[in-house]
């Protein structure tokens, strides 16, 4: 059956264009590959080859046209032993119909899945998280800092997987820039604890090409700052090969280090990462405040399928907090934690910010206001539902943290809590954040640019409107 | 250029300094290009099979695009199926392959089906990535093809990272790590290559050189043209390879594979290639002249070299090799019949596969 030859796309974006000349004419035999045509866009000039093989028939739209639109028939192609009197049986091949699935911006206050042209948008579906595992009464509770209690998480879940591994810069011989992989390579030896050269980019791309492969890698980054030479590998790779392979494989790896300000390291050295990754869908991120905690959701996020973001801090590596000493102790990503409970006013914070708000609570508490402060560990998933709860309960919510106040955690909660409980809140919610500036170097600037404790509680007063 | 410079060097005079023991240790005989394999008929049919598979099916990826069926970017491979072909005739199981974004002739030739490919073009739910992925986003875990990947250059890391994980795993497979000359050029090709040789790792790093980085020529782009030299750094010894003849490929992938496989660490091939289309569908290939594709095309065609083989050894009459040919059109046939059938993915997969 005769072919039709139709006037193809360059570009998803084209709809129509010239054709500029024919370089076949009728009765010429044509092989695939073969050029036949020139058409040319307000963009380019594109050459249009022979598909298959035959005899050009028929030129049905003639060169120097303009505005032919695509899938117009231009020529047809005669096969062997076919004639020009076989044309009016060309069959054209039809472009499939496609419809149209456009996918609409939810409104602002609904929820429900939103109508959109041609389909509904499904929902996202609810991430089912346990909560926390019951501790025995009697279990013993050993105070431990929160590098050791790292540490202590490798371990166990090295001795209890030979697929997991740690590597990064300084993590063998060194014993880890902040001693946070201190004795693994006396334990485990130099095949599981990897040195690698200075090289994030590269090592962060090896380790996903090692988790797609079934290990089950921590890379350790010496701090999150140097991980932005390997953000490539962390969001497109890591992040979204699950999506992209149609869930045939992912990177079940955890990336962690030291995230934020330390003290007096300035500009390059002193970024919370939290926002950036927790902006990205594919990722688990989680920011621990206390060791208990640290220990519990890195031994989880190493068992985790997913690319898991792990954020430390360098100023909570030796704080003290009590870890009960359990076999395996093992806490759920995605679950929030009320650190106190109150009923005035709600803090939401994370990571080294709960040092600001446990202090502000403190003395508020003083001054008769009784905060409820939340420790979200988890950035992503974030559990609202549990902020939620609280801001029903109290009706005035404050969020604390270290990083820019822009696109901050602070401002997708505020902006949640306003989609979803906006009937709830008595006061409006106030983000406290680290200052829009680079980090300074200067002592006394330095302590202006991240928030602090008096600013904590005049935030709550606020919201309260007891100031 | 890089003589000047060195003579600049030599002028201060500073003694040379012993560089210290230790690092990874420059292979003694580096292995040198070796003649073609000795194809017997079985070869050269199967080959000439498997790259006329490819060409069809791009030939016919084009097709849909141009009638709007495909979206997105399309990179075709037309040209360069020497490549792959011969690559693939000297791995085994177990061998994993993972390259860029010009990948569908990667992937017939790793033995995924055309279907599957072809409907994850159209994005439909029975491509490889249920149509989530696209042209350039397509993996399987069964035939150990790791993609697919659209940034150019963090295939190379990804591929270092499959070896490491053979090494770590004590088996004897190796990664087969395809990039392009254009890559060859980003930052993280060069630290793999240094933890690839410093812990002997089992990758082939094959550089297909198709000359132009998107429209940049490799003279325009690249201060060493001589792809095979990348690695000295890196102790990494490179063989240049006719990338058109497909006897050549096979015979390199043997001794790079081999290499691997005994445990001496990285090896790189730079295949020297042409691709006949533009570097996407909408690139009309304004750098290059007709007459430089036009020389290509008819001098040096992968395909067209071993069809004359197999003609003068009498391995196959014009009948059989029609026989082939209305064979490999049929599966692409169906394959793109299949892709503009099969329906989209429900709306339902909107949510799927973004955390396990």
């Amino acid at each position: 059956m005769p072919i039709e030859i139709l006037m193809p796309a360059l570009s998803p974006t084209m709809e129509e264009g010239n054709l500029a000349k024919w370089v076949k004419k009728e009765g010429d035999s044509v092989a695939p590959g073969d050029v036949i045509a020139e058409i040319e866009t307000d963009k380019a000039t594109m050459e249009v080859e022979a598909v298959d093989e035959g005899t050009i028939g028929k030129i049905l739209v003639q060169e120097g046209s303009e505005g032919v639109k695509v899938n117009t028939p231009i020529a047809v192609l005669l096969a062997d032993g076919e004639s020009v009197a076989d044309l009016d049986k060309a069959a054209a091949p039809a472009p499939a119909k496609l419809e149209e699935e456009k996918v609409e911006e939810p409104a602002a206050q609904e929820p429900k899945p939103a109508k959109a042209e041609g389909g509904t948008v499904p929902a996202a579906p609810k991430l089912e998280v346990a909560s926390d595992p019951d501790i025995p009464s009697g279990t013993e509770m050993v105070p431990t800092t929160v590098r050791e209690a790292l540490r202590d998480a490798m371990a166990e879940e090295m001795r209890s997987d030979e697929s997991v591994f740690v590597m990064g810069e300084e993590v063998a011989e060194y014993q880890g820039a902040y001693k946070i992989t201190q004795g693994l390579l006396q334990e485990f030896g130099a095949k599981r604890v990897v040195d690698t050269p200075i090289t994030e980019h590269g090592f962060a791309g090896v380790g996903v090409g090692a988790a797609f492969a079934g290990l089950k890698p921590i890379v350790e980054f010496m701090t999150f700052n140097f991980a932005m030479q390997a953000i490539d590998q962390i969001v497109n790779s890591a992040a979204k090969t699950l999506y992209m392979a149609g869930g045939q494989m992912g990177a079940p790896i955890v990336f962690r280090g030291p995230n934020g300000a330390a003290a007096r390291v300035a500009a390059q050295h002193s970024q919370c990462y939290a926002a950036w990754y927790g902006h990205i869908p594919g990722l688990k991120v989680v920011m621990p405040y206390t060791a208990a905690d640290a220990k519990g959701l890195l031994k989880a996020a190493i068992r985790d399928p997913n690319p898991v973001i792990f954020l430390e801090n360098e100023i909570l590596y030796g704080q003290t907090f009590d870890v009960p000493k359990l076999d395996d102790f093992v806490l759920p990503i995605g679950k929030a934690r009320i650190h106190k409970q109150g009923t005035d006013a709600t803090i939401v914070s994370f990571g080294i910010g709960m040092t600001y708000a446990v202090k502000a609570a403190e003395e508020l508490a003083g001054e008769g206001i009784d905060v409820e402060v939340i420790d979200l560990r988890t950035i992503r998933p974030m559990d609202l539902e549990t902020v939620i709860e609280s801001v029903r309960k109290t009706n005035r919510l404050v969020t604390v943290e270290e990083g820019f106040p822009q696109s901050s955690v602070g401002s997708h909660i505020a902006s949640q809590v306003m989609q979803r409980a906006f009937d709830y809140l008595d006061a409006p919610i106030i983000t406290v954040a680290g200052k829009d500036v680079p980090m300074p170097y200067a002592a006394n600037l330095e302590k202006l640019a991240l928030p602090s404790v008096p600013e904590v509680v005049e935030a709550v007063k606020a919201v309260c409107y007891r100031n | 250029m890089a003589r000047a410079a060195s003579k600049t060097n030599a002028t201060k005079s500073r003694p040379a300094r012993k560089s210290p023991a230790g690092g990874a240790q420059a292979p003694k005989n580096p292995p040198k290009a070796p003649p073609p394999a000795d194809f017997k008929k079985d070869d050269d049919l199967s080959a000439y099979r498997e790259m006329l598979l490819i060409r069809r099916f791009e030939e016919k990826a084009g097709q849909l695009y141009g009638m709007g069926l495909i979206g997105g970017f399309c990179h075709l491979y037309i040209g360069q199926e020497a490549v792959v072909v011969g690559m693939q005739m000297a791995i085994k199981e177990g061998d994993q392959v993972i390259t860029g974004y010009r990948d569908h002739g990667h992937m017939l030739a790793a033995g995924m089906k055309a279907r599957g490919v072809m409907a994850e073009l159209t994005g439909r739910r029975n491509g490889y990535s249920k149509g989530k992925g696209g042209s350039m986003h397509m993996f399987s875990k069964e035939k150990n093809f790791y993609g697919g990947h659209g940034i150019v250059g963090a295939q190379v890391s990804l591929g270092t990272g499959l070896a490491f994980a053979n090494r770590y795993r004590e088996n004897d497979s190796v990664s087969l790590t395809y990039f392009g000359d254009g890559a060859a050029n980003q930052g993280q090709v060069y630290e793999s290559f240094n933890m690839a040789s410093l812990w002997k790792l089992p990758v082939v790093y094959i550089i297909e050189n198709n000359r132009y980085a998107m429209g940049t020529a490799v003279t325009r782009s690249s201060a060493e043209t001589d792809f095979s030299h990348r690695g000295l750094s890196f102790k990494i010894p490179g063989i240049q390879v006719d990338g058109m003849d497909v006897r050549a490929v096979k015979a390199a992938g043997d001794l790079a594979v081999e290499w691997c496989r005994s445990g001496k660490g990285p090896i790189i091939l730079e295949m020297q290639t042409y691709r006949y289309r533009g570097h996407s569908m909408s690139d009309p290939a304004k750098y290059r002249s007709k007459d430089e594709v036009q020389k290509m095309r008819s001098e040096h065609d992968p395909i067209e070299q071993v069809k004359q083989r197999l003609l003068a050894n009498g391995w196959a009459d014009e009948d059989a090799l029609k026989a082939i040919d209305k064979e490999v059109r049929d599966i692409v046939g169906d394959s793109a019949d299949f892709a503009q059938s099969d329906p989209e993915p429900d709306v339902s997969e909107l949510y799927t596969d973004i955390l396990l």
